[in-house]
């Protein structure tokens, strides 16, 4: 982009752009995420290390340990942090230091709870984006109508609940339902067991769906809606397609392109909601495990996760940007 | 500048139409109105806080009540675990959640602004710089960070603010930029620069007053973010322990078993307190959105 503006008489040779065509396209942007994992890194590193106070008594916890674990520990943070800093980044996963409330090393912990999370949340962006998707269809395609004021403000409103406020509700007005964790103890066989968890999952995934419906909702409202001012419509009517078609055929997969990488961009916002809601149904995965941490606080458990988030939500972003190039090639071609 | 007064007077007549036409605009969004309405009820309900409800009820030296009684007479909407009335806590938490919201945001947008018109002025390698920045904030998610900056600040009101605040500029940040951007390439910027003016002089008198058109629209709409953000933090035990937000009522329920005993009179006061609010401030904001910015309009 030359900028030839008064003030400098020169602006130099027009630049040639860096990087183009597709390959620049993803040379770029797996730079970024590169980029930005480094962020997390040095960020997840230093933050923890300008806490105040003694480092021992934050990561003990008043609980007792071995006099030799103190001093190893001791020794451990004793030194440089140049050094530290380069130990950390040549495996942030292997934490020396054990869990204050576990009392087990964070990865082992966070690996166990990862299961659960990727089914809760998993199941309720299934069910909420192809729920989001059909209601923004139904709502974007005749704004404006009947059908598109309920949807737009039941979908406001659904925004405006806290999750996990949406959970509580829940627990209360359908009290037969399992109250929290994800299976009944005593339960044995491959069916049983389905069905058992089945049963735990009814309302932590509605109250997770009902608030991710909204955003799926919208982002498909929105999305067609910008479509709908395109020429191409206007063709298809005039060659004499039924407006269904219209709509089925041309309309609504150009729409689905943004909204798809939007759900994957939406991650961050995902975890938000898991958090809560896995902390109110008590559900044994990653968001509970956030909780446990933070309610310590569990220093080195609650570095774990917060580098594990921000990875995930690097990856699928990475992922999005992908995925829509391939989607969609006039974005790389620009 | 010869006749001072009547060129005031002219610029004065100018900013009077402007509004009664913006106001002409908004006042055609009924559901915007609707809005405006609930946050005025809100806002008078937190300035008169301790006169609507004794602060006293705040006390948990100077509960009398049994704690987790259902709604009566004397309390309305029945009693936490320590026996104070939940209706005091819920008229002195709009307090707290409202200052928080309306803090957060100014910190935001204040960052966001900054951030979003160097980025958008200078070019170049400050804006990959700067907006390079932002995005890595965009990418991290909100709420692990947030738990994590109020681990380690420790848990108090000023906090919780800073928080939110240093958590939810990235947006504006960016909506600025792109403002900034098409600000900059516009003729009058060019002659403001012929006649000698000042990066800083360009950027308070000439950019600035074209960008926040757009930024006051997104100014509403963080503060009802801002406001799901407390409630969220409070619920998970970050929120300031000494005063009463409407998250932290809504952690003691969760605390002390409220929803297994059924007692919806603890769960959803609360909750209907911070969807209205939410949901007002998003209304206004949405309504503004489409005033300020007519491309909206056909949308």
């Amino acid at each position: 982009m030359a900028t030839a503006t008064v003030s400098s008489p020169d602006p130099g040779p027009v630049k040639t752009p860096f990087l183009t065509g597709t390959r620049g396209y993803v040379i770029r942007k797996i730079s970024w995420s590169l980029g930005t994992l480094l962020f997390v890194l040095v960020f997840n590193f230093f933050l923890f290390r300008l806490l105040p106070g003694d480092p021992i008594g934050l990561y003990s916890r008043g609980r007792n340990m071995a006099p030799e674990q103190l001093v190893k520990l001791r020794a451990q943070l004793n030194r440089p942090v140049g050094a530290q800093f380069l130990e950390y980044l040549s495996n942030p996963f292997a934490s020396t230091i054990n869990s204050v409330r576990f009392n087990r090393p964070v990865w082992e912990l966070v690996g166990e709870r990862v299961w659960p999370t990727v089914l809760l949340v998993g199941t309720s962006i299934l069910i909420a984006s192809v729920a989001g998707v059909w209601l923004g269809i139904r709502s974007g395609w005749r704004r404006g109508g009947t059908f598109d004021r309920w949807t737009t403000g039941t979908t406001n409103t659904l925004y405006a609940m806290p999750e996990f406020w949406v959970g509580m509700v829940l627990l209360i007005a359908l009290p037969f339902f399992p109250s929290g964790g994800i299976s009944t103890p005593g339960v044995t066989g491959l069916l049983d067991t389905i069905l058992d968890t089945a049963w735990h999952m009814v309302l932590p995934v509605t109250a997770l769906a009902i608030v991710y419906l909204a955003e799926y909702t919208s982002i498909m409202r929105a999305s067609l809606v910008d479509e709908l001012r395109q020429d191409y419509l206007q063709l298809a009517r005039a060659k004499g397609l039924r407006e269904d078609l219209v709509r089925r055929r041309h309309a609504v997969p150009n729409a689905l392109l943004p909204t798809m990488t939007l759900i994957f961009l939406n991650l961050g916002f995902v975890i938000g909601g898991a958090i809560t809601v896995e902390t109110v149904y008590s559900w044994p995965g990653l968001g509970l495990l956030s909780y446990e941490a933070l309610r310590g606080p569990d220093i080195p458990l609650l570095q774990a996760v917060f580098l594990l988030f921000s990875i995930g939500v690097v990856v699928f972003t990475l992922f999005a940007d992908l995925l829509y190039a391939v989607l969609d090639p006039r974005v790389s071609s620009q | 500048m010869t006749t001072p007064t009547s060129a005031r007077s002219i610029t004065w007549a100018r900013r009077r139409s402007t509004l009664a036409r913006f106001w002409r605009d908004f006042r055609s969004h009924n559901t915007a109105i609707a809005g405006l309405a609930i946050l005025a009820v809100f806002a008078l309900i937190a300035i008169f806080a301790p006169l609507l409800a004794d602060p006293d009820g705040l006390n948990v030296a100077k509960a009398t009540a049994k704690g987790h009684q259902p709604p009566s007479a004397d309390y309305w909407l029945g009693t936490d675990q320590n026996g104070l009335s939940i209706l005091t806590l819920l008229v002195h938490g709009t307090r707290v959640s409202l200052i928080v919201g309306l803090s957060a945001t100014a910190i935001a947008i204040v960052i966001g602004t900054l951030v979003g018109i160097m980025a958008g002025f200078y070019g170049g390698w400050a804006r990959s710089l700067l907006m390079g920045f932002t995005d890595w904030f965009l990418v991290i998610p909100f709420l692990p960070l947030a738990i994590v900056l109020a681990t380690v600040l420790g848990a108090s009101l000023v906090n919780i603010i800073i928080v939110i605040g240093v958590t939810s500029w990235p947006g504006t940040a960016r909506l600025v930029c792109a403002q900034t951007l098409s600000v900059r390439s516009r003729p009058y910027m060019e002659r403001a620069k012929a006649l000698g003016a000042g990066d800083w002089h360009q950027m308070t008198r000439h950019v600035l007053p074209n960008v926040m058109p757009v930024v006051v629209a997104h100014v509403v709409l963080t503060v009802s973010i801002a406001i799901l953000s407390e409630t969220t933090l409070s619920f998970l035990g970050l929120g300031d322990p000494t005063q009463q937000s409407w998250g932290n009522i809504l952690d003691s329920a969760y605390g002390t078993g409220a929803m297994s005993n059924g007692e919806w009179w603890f769960v959803l006061p609360p909750g209907i307190c911070v969807v209205l609010v939410v949901l007002a401030f998003t209304l206004v904001g949405r309504a503004l959105e489409v005033v300020l910015n007519p491309r909206l309009k056909e949308g």
